[in-house]
């Protein structure tokens, strides 16, 4: 009697995609964490921009609370920005984005929870630290919760485009700066609403419509974002 | 046999010697359309009512926006055919666009900056259009700068029109972003003159916007002939053809 080809037998069963998933999550997870400084820098990079701010504008709390929403919003999305380089990198150096592309399961749900540890190591961080910096900036009372949803709807898809942008210089020495070039006009619309959203509830007026366009923004993300850095990816690997 | 001429659009060659003859036909009939169109534009055409003589720089406005956003398409829908099909032929389309359409789009916002002195009173506001243009050169000098970065051509391509096809997705959202974000902050007291425009005005700037497409055609196709002959460098009909002609 022969046995089953057993990759084949692991590409027939649904729920293995899903198993698939987990292990590519939790290695990620497993490998931020044993990093542990590298998890620090983009906050620090985020904190030490904001402290820049009144050192070059003024420290006057006024000027501060018109600036705050826009600062807030643009430094975290360069934090971002500066933490994507690495994204596949060192993956792509030792091979194990080549067997991660070569194995059965749809390159989709592995890339997927690549950019899902990302946004969990630098995204949800910034968003959490942003309220702080936001005292710091003097912004006014109302435009906390706003900013921090803002920033957890937003971020997401900071991390989804931006990982497309990682995938297509990946196999460059020097991409870095490439990078940001090509991402950047991207980031535009999540941009503008996002810092908005803030502004909008400072104002007094209802900032779910900000909210809502960020949700569908990180929708269309999740849903359209994944294939593009899997082909990416995979011009990469093949260079 | 109804798809033998998208077939033959495979080789380079082909469409190097098909294009031979059209090349003079476009230059003509471009410049021609050009010139007569700026003489009628510049010299026939009424003064604007509000604006006197400094609106005629329309005619040079209007026509590269058109084109320079056009452009971008053109790319994008080369770099997904070079995807699907593996066509070399569109990729060389793909990368000479992206200069071409940098170019009208840069000419686009230098053109609407001297317009904007006289009507506005300074060189550059935050308008929605005058942003999302300025966008717009961002995308094509990412698609520049990521076509340069790699040695392999082959690599360059694809990254290129992956890049380019993910702008195509963005630039609906980031025009509908700016045009909300400008609405939004801005008072619309800067407004254009929006009737409609007089039929004398009209027709020489459907004359300009014609001859500039026309002018794109022969730039893209010149481009993609000189693409074509660097790329086939080693072989022996470009030997051929280069000796022959000189």
């Amino acid at each position: 009697m022969s046995q089953p080809r057993p990759d084949s037998a692991i590409a027939n069963r649904p729920e293995r995609t899903g198993n698939a998933f987990l292990a590519t999550l939790r290695r990620d997870l497993k490998l931020a964490i044993r990093h542990r400084g590298e998890l620090a820098n983009p906050l620090i990079f985020f904190l030490l921009v904001i402290t820049m701010v009144p050192l070059g504008v003024s420290p006057s709390p006024k000027t501060l609370a018109i600036l705050a929403p826009g600062m807030l919003w643009v430094v975290a999305l360069l934090a971002t920005l500066l933490s994507l380089d690495g994204l596949f990198r060192s993956d792509f150096d030792d091979g194990t984005l080549e067997q991660l592309l070569l194995s059965p399961q749809s390159s989709y749900i592995n890339v997927l929870a690549k950019v899902i540890v990302h946004w969990l190591t630098t995204g949800l961080p910034l968003t959490l630290i942003a309220p702080l910096l936001g005292v710091m900036m003097s912004l006014p009372e109302a435009g906390y919760i706003p900013l921090v949803l803002s920033l957890l709807l937003g971020t997401g898809s900071l991390s989804l485009i931006g990982a497309i942008g990682a995938a297509l210089t990946v196999s460059l020495r020097k991409g870095g700066l490439l990078l940001s070039l090509i991402v950047m006009p991207l980031y535009v619309p999540v941009l503008i609403f996002g810092s908005s959203g803030v502004r909008a509830a400072i104002e007094g007026f209802a900032y779910n419509t900000q909210l809502a366009v960020l949700g569908s923004f990180l929708a269309l993300a999740i849903i359209a974002a994944p294939l593009a850095i899997a082909g990416a990816l995979k011009m990469s690997v093949n260079n | 046999m109804a798809w033998q001429w998208f077939h033959r659009l495979g080789s380079p060659k082909w469409f190097y010697e098909k294009t031979n003859a059209w090349m003079p036909w476009l230059l003509s009939i471009s410049l021609l359309m050009i010139v007569s169109g700026s003489i009628w534009a510049l010299g026939f055409a009424p003064m604007d009512a509000k604006q006197g003589n400094s609106y005629r720089i329309m005619y040079l406005h209007v026509p590269a926006s058109i084109v320079a956003m056009a452009a971008y398409y053109v790319m994008a829908v080369a770099g997904a055919i070079g995807l699907i099909w593996k066509m070399k032929l569109s990729y060389m389309v793909m990368k000479v666009a992206a200069p071409i359409g940098a170019v009208l789009t840069a000419m686009a916002l230098f053109t609407g900056a001297v317009w904007g002195k006289p009507t506005w009173g300074t060189y550059w506001v935050w308008d929605a259009r005058l942003t999302s243009v300025l966008i717009l050169l961002f995308l094509y000098l990412g698609v520049i700068a990521l076509q340069e970065a790699f040695r392999e051509q082959e690599v360059a391509d694809k990254a290129s029109a992956i890049l380019s096809l993910v702008g195509t997705v963005n630039i609906p959202i980031i025009y509908k972003s700016v045009d909300w974000w400008f609405t939004l902050h801005q008072p619309a007291s800067i407004k254009m003159t929006s009737s409609s425009i007089a039929p004398e005005m009209l027709y020489p700037l459907l004359g300009m916007i014609t001859g500039f497409y026309i002018f794109f055609t022969w730039a893209l196709l010149a481009a993609t002939r000189s693409e074509i002959l660097q790329r086939e460098m080693k072989t022996n009909w470009v030997k051929h053809a280069l000796l022959n002609k000189v």
